[in-house]
């Protein structure tokens, strides 16, 4: 505490900050709330609250056929993008070859590109490959896109080992397979499990490059969308709300497993004198 | 020194963080033309002393006043006080030109003097040469040299240096010490040095303000600090000694083997004596006001223009002894050392 | 340290799918763009067609321009918003800047879906904002411009960006060490004039990795002008998803997107030229 001066009081800046916080939450906040509301999205106030539409959603089957296109799309997508993506950050850490830049920057590119870009040269890979349009489609749509996640990620962790453990692991007699099942892969299992949750979260939400590749059946996302194109029912309100109340859990549960890997260097650098 | 009204006045400024009381009571006049280091262990609370005088901090007790007004009530940017920061804080996106005409463009100075006194601050820090380099082009040293002339292009009324060669190697360290007494010499502004390196103190300093738990120890010039310590901490703090724990009786201190006559009362008391007040005892009978006792060498280490004895003078008494450099010693020797010597310290 | 074998184990993976499944479909795209569509079917007929009808039709145009106002206001709104925002958590939140951060991102990871149908609920006559409105008599009639129009597109992307933005301005405000904020104010400048010479230059970095995302992804986004924008809110993306879906064209779809590719890696590489130049370290 004595290394840092002490906090100036801002008040109009304060006041700014709420603002822009009131902003950013309180769409969601009215979703939530009207949710509950019997009669509907509209008007001001909410009358009347109840559970009805709720319970008409956990009647609604298409919509959790869709949760469990979802979760399996999901669960491929963090598999394979974890997998391709410690691949890629271990080459791009430790190998040199020629385009190595370019192919950096292919790997980041579709987390800054529009998902409409990504998605329609998807689907023209599909068509050019014979292949139909399903939910193996929008499974390698994702891995695509979110490998880039991974790579970010698992690239920070790697940044963060110290070196010297794998080198004492050679001297002491292991060979590097053996060095990398040990040593390396335990040192990043934090940064997996975080990489992880996130590309399930964002994959769970996806919704623009998979409007391009999926076939008969839908995703969550989708499904939301076809219902929202044909009109408003609170009961989208109603699985938003879960949607948001898992999101929130998942993004916590990310947030903490991520200070934990930093809140050893984090410690070191408050303890210097 | 004493005869004008003092620079900076400290009137019992203490600081508490939360339940932490790092600064208790201090009280403390620096004169105008000084140079004062402020001298402790690290959680002394020398460096947040430093703060407050520089307006990073509040005190939660007492006032700080300079050249006759109120200081602590002033914001940092309207106090006649500049800072050379520990690691420099130099700003990487300006130039050395421009980091150190910072001060006088944000101050507002006429815009057909600055050039004139950039110039003159980079060549008394003998930095001309890298007048349009960057700070992460610079080594160090360099650096520092930058900062000092960023603070000094000011001609603030004080200067505080945050322990600003702790980052050096040693013989840097050296070179720069004597440049930044030279230069204060020259220049005449007032310094408030913080540093935990006694010797770096005693080399520098007008005088020495030793911290200690955030109370002042002891404040006096280097010699006086060192040859008459105030407190066993004191004479332990600086330089090296022995710290005699004696019980007096009818004028006579005993200590271990060693006893002498002494003028103060009865009771326990503590003396300070330095190793180098310790000589080996020619031969024939002591003088009346030496005190006499025979050792055994139980290690030597040599330190080039003079050697550390650990001696053993019976019944585990263990002694430092500094003499000059005098070949490899064992066995048992006599000792001897003027009762002159042994300063009464309080514990 | 690293056999070549470990190497090309590692290496050949990744780059094999990128090159089948980023390089190649790029290369499709390209491809296509200078095909054509006779009696609707997909003729491998090399011209330049569509690029002419790009430029020459003014529809295409007008909608592309309209696309990059948005884009731009977006951008611009977002900076605003989530500036000041970042700036009060690094400097000014004191105790509480752990807890606040936490709070800003959790929005971020929900359902891009959901917060676009939630503005729609609020925007639309019927919609919330309105009934509140009307509720306290501040209104007697529905405000129709606030749905489906451009006004609501910017409004919904805002939204869902100043999270966006605020992260690598956030990141670059804490790199700035604080003894340089406190150097500053020593050698005589207040607060406003240490944010204009100090803080802002070293955030620059943020700063423009944060615009530049904002702009990239409000230029081809085509779902908040299908929640909100209405026929005047259309954005080029829903022109290509048309083109794609019930207007079969793919080689004029595969034209404009290569457009906006293009449009967003010479941003890309303006961005990361200044960025160098910007970052001092």
């Amino acid at each position: 505490m004595s290394r840092n001066s002490p906090t100036r009081r801002s008040p109009l800046l304060a006041l700014y900050a709420a603002l822009v916080f009131a902003f950013i939450y309180l769409p969601i906040l009215v979703l939530i709330l009207y949710s509950f509301n019997r009669d509907g999205v509209g008007g001001f106030p909410p009358r009347q609250l109840t559970l009805d539409w709720y319970t008409q959603l956990f009647a609604d089957t298409p919509i959790w056929d869709s949760v469990v296109n979802s979760l399996l799309v999901a669960s491929g997508a963090v598999t394979l993008s974890l997998i391709l993506g410690l691949l890629a950050a271990l080459a791009l850490d430790r190998a040199s070859f020629p385009g190595k830049a370019l192919f950096r920057r292919l790997v980041l590119l579709p987390l800054i590109l529009p998902g409409i870009i990504t998605g329609l040269s998807l689907e023209m890979l599909a068509v050019f490959a014979g292949m139909q349009l399903s939910l193996f489609t929008v499974f390698l749509g994702h891995g695509t896109a979110l490998i880039s996640v991974a790579t970010t990620e698992i690239f920070a962790g790697l940044q963060k080992i110290d070196r010297r453990q794998e080198e004492a692991s050679l001297d002491l007699g292991a060979t590097p397979w053996q060095t990398f099942w040990q040593i390396t892969l335990p040192n990043l299992k934090i940064s997996l499990i975080a990489a992880g949750l996130l590309i399930f979260t964002l994959s769970m939400d996806e919704i623009a490059v998979t409007f391009f590749l999926t076939g008969r059946d839908n995703t969550l996302p989708l499904e939301i969308w076809g219902r929202l194109r044909r009109g408003i029912t609170p009961e989208i309100n109603a699985i938003s709300t879960i949607i948001f109340a898992v999101s929130v859990a998942l993004i916590i549960i990310w947030y903490r497993i991520r200070l934990r890997s930093v809140g050893t260097e984090a410690q070191q650098l408050l303890d210097r004198p | 020194m004493g005869e004008h009204a003092p620079l900076l006045e400290l009137r019992a400024v203490a600081k508490h963080f939360g339940a932490r009381d790092v600064l208790k009571n201090v009280l403390l006049n620096i004169a105008s033309g000084e140079f004062l280091t402020l001298l402790g262990e690290s959680g002394s609370g020398k460096t947040t002393l430093l703060r407050l005088i520089a307006g990073f901090e509040q005190p939660t007790a007492g006032e700080i006043w300079m050249s006759g007004e109120r200081l602590d009530v002033l914001p940092p940017y309207k106090r006649r006080v500049n800072t050379v920061f520990q690691n420099y804080a130099l700003f990487p996106h300006l130039s050395v030109r421009d980091n150190v005409a910072y001060g006088l463009r944000v101050q507002g100075a006429p815009k057909n003097e600055i050039p004139g006194r950039v110039a003159e601050a980079l060549s008394m820090v003998k930095m001309t040469a890298f007048t349009a380099a960057r700070p992460s082009r610079l080594s160090g040293g360099q650096q520092q040299r930058v900062a000092l002339a960023r603070a000094l292009v000011n001609r603030p009324q004080l200067l505080l240096l945050d322990e600003p060669l702790s980052a050096l190697d040693a013989n840097l360290r050296k070179e720069m010490q004597s440049e930044l007494k030279a230069l204060q010499r020259e220049i005449g502004i007032t310094f408030l040095f913080v540093t935990h390196d006694q010797e770096e103190a005693m080399a520098l300093s007008d005088r020495i303000a030793l911290l200690r738990d955030g109370s002042l120890e002891q404040v006096a010039s280097p010699r006086d600090i060192y040859a008459r310590p105030a407190t066993a901490y004191t004479a332990q703090f600086i330089g090296q000694t022995n710290l005699l724990r004696s019980e007096i009786r009818g004028s006579i201190a005993t200590c271990g083997v060693l006893r002498w006559p002494v003028e103060d009362a009865d009771g326990p008391a503590v003396f300070s004596l330095r190793p180098e007040a310790i000589r080996l005892s020619p031969e024939g009978k002591r003088q009346t006001n030496e005190v006499k006792f025979r050792g055994s060498i139980r290690q030597q280490i040599y330190g080039g223009a003079s050697e550390l004895l650990e001696v053993d003078c019976g019944a585990g008494q263990l002694l430092r002894v500094r003499l000059p450099a005098c070949g490899p010693l064992n066995g048992e020797r006599d000792f001897v050392f003027s009762i002159a010597d042994a300063i009464p310290v309080t514990d | 340290m690293y056999s070549r074998t470990y190497k090309t184990l590692v290496s050949t993976p990744p780059l094999l799918w990128v090159g089948l499944f980023l390089l190649l479909p790029y290369a499709l795209m390209f491809a296509h763009s200078f095909w054509a569509v006779q009696d609707g079917v997909l003729v491998h007929h090399w011209n330049l067609a569509n690029y002419q009808k790009l430029f020459a039709k003014s529809l295409y145009a007008e909608v592309l321009f309209r696309t990059m106002r948005i884009a731009v206001s977006v951008m611009l709104c977002s900076l605003l918003l989530g500036y000041p925002l970042a700036y009060y958590l690094s400097f000014r939140s004191g105790a509480r800047k752990k807890l606040l951060y936490q709070l800003v991102i959790v929005p971020l990871w929900v359902s891009y879906l959901v917060r676009g149908y939630a503005w729609k609920t609020i925007l639309g006559s019927e919609g919330v904002l309105n009934g509140f409105l009307q509720y306290f008599h501040i209104t007697h009639e529905p405000v129709s411009f606030l749905l489906y129009s451009p006004f609501a597109v910017v409004l919904v992307l805002s939204h869902i960006y100043t999270p966006f933005v605020f992260l690598p301005i956030y990141a670059s405000l804490e790199h700035i060490p604080r003894p340089l904020v406190e150097a500053s104010q020593d050698l005589g400048a207040g607060s406003i004039s240490t944010f204009f010479r100090v803080i802002l230059p070293l955030s620059m970095p943020g700063l423009l990795a944060g615009a530049t995302f904002a702009f990239v992804l409000s230029l081809g986004d085509f779902l908040a002008p299908l929640l909100v924008g209405g026929s005047s809110g259309t954005m080029i993306a829903n022109i290509v998803q048309t083109l794609f879906g019930a207007t079969y064209d793919w080689p004029l779809g595969a034209a404009i997107s290569v457009c906006i590719l293009l449009i967003t890696l010479s941003l890309l590489f303006l961005t990361e030229r200044l960025e160098r130049r910007w970052s001092f370290k």
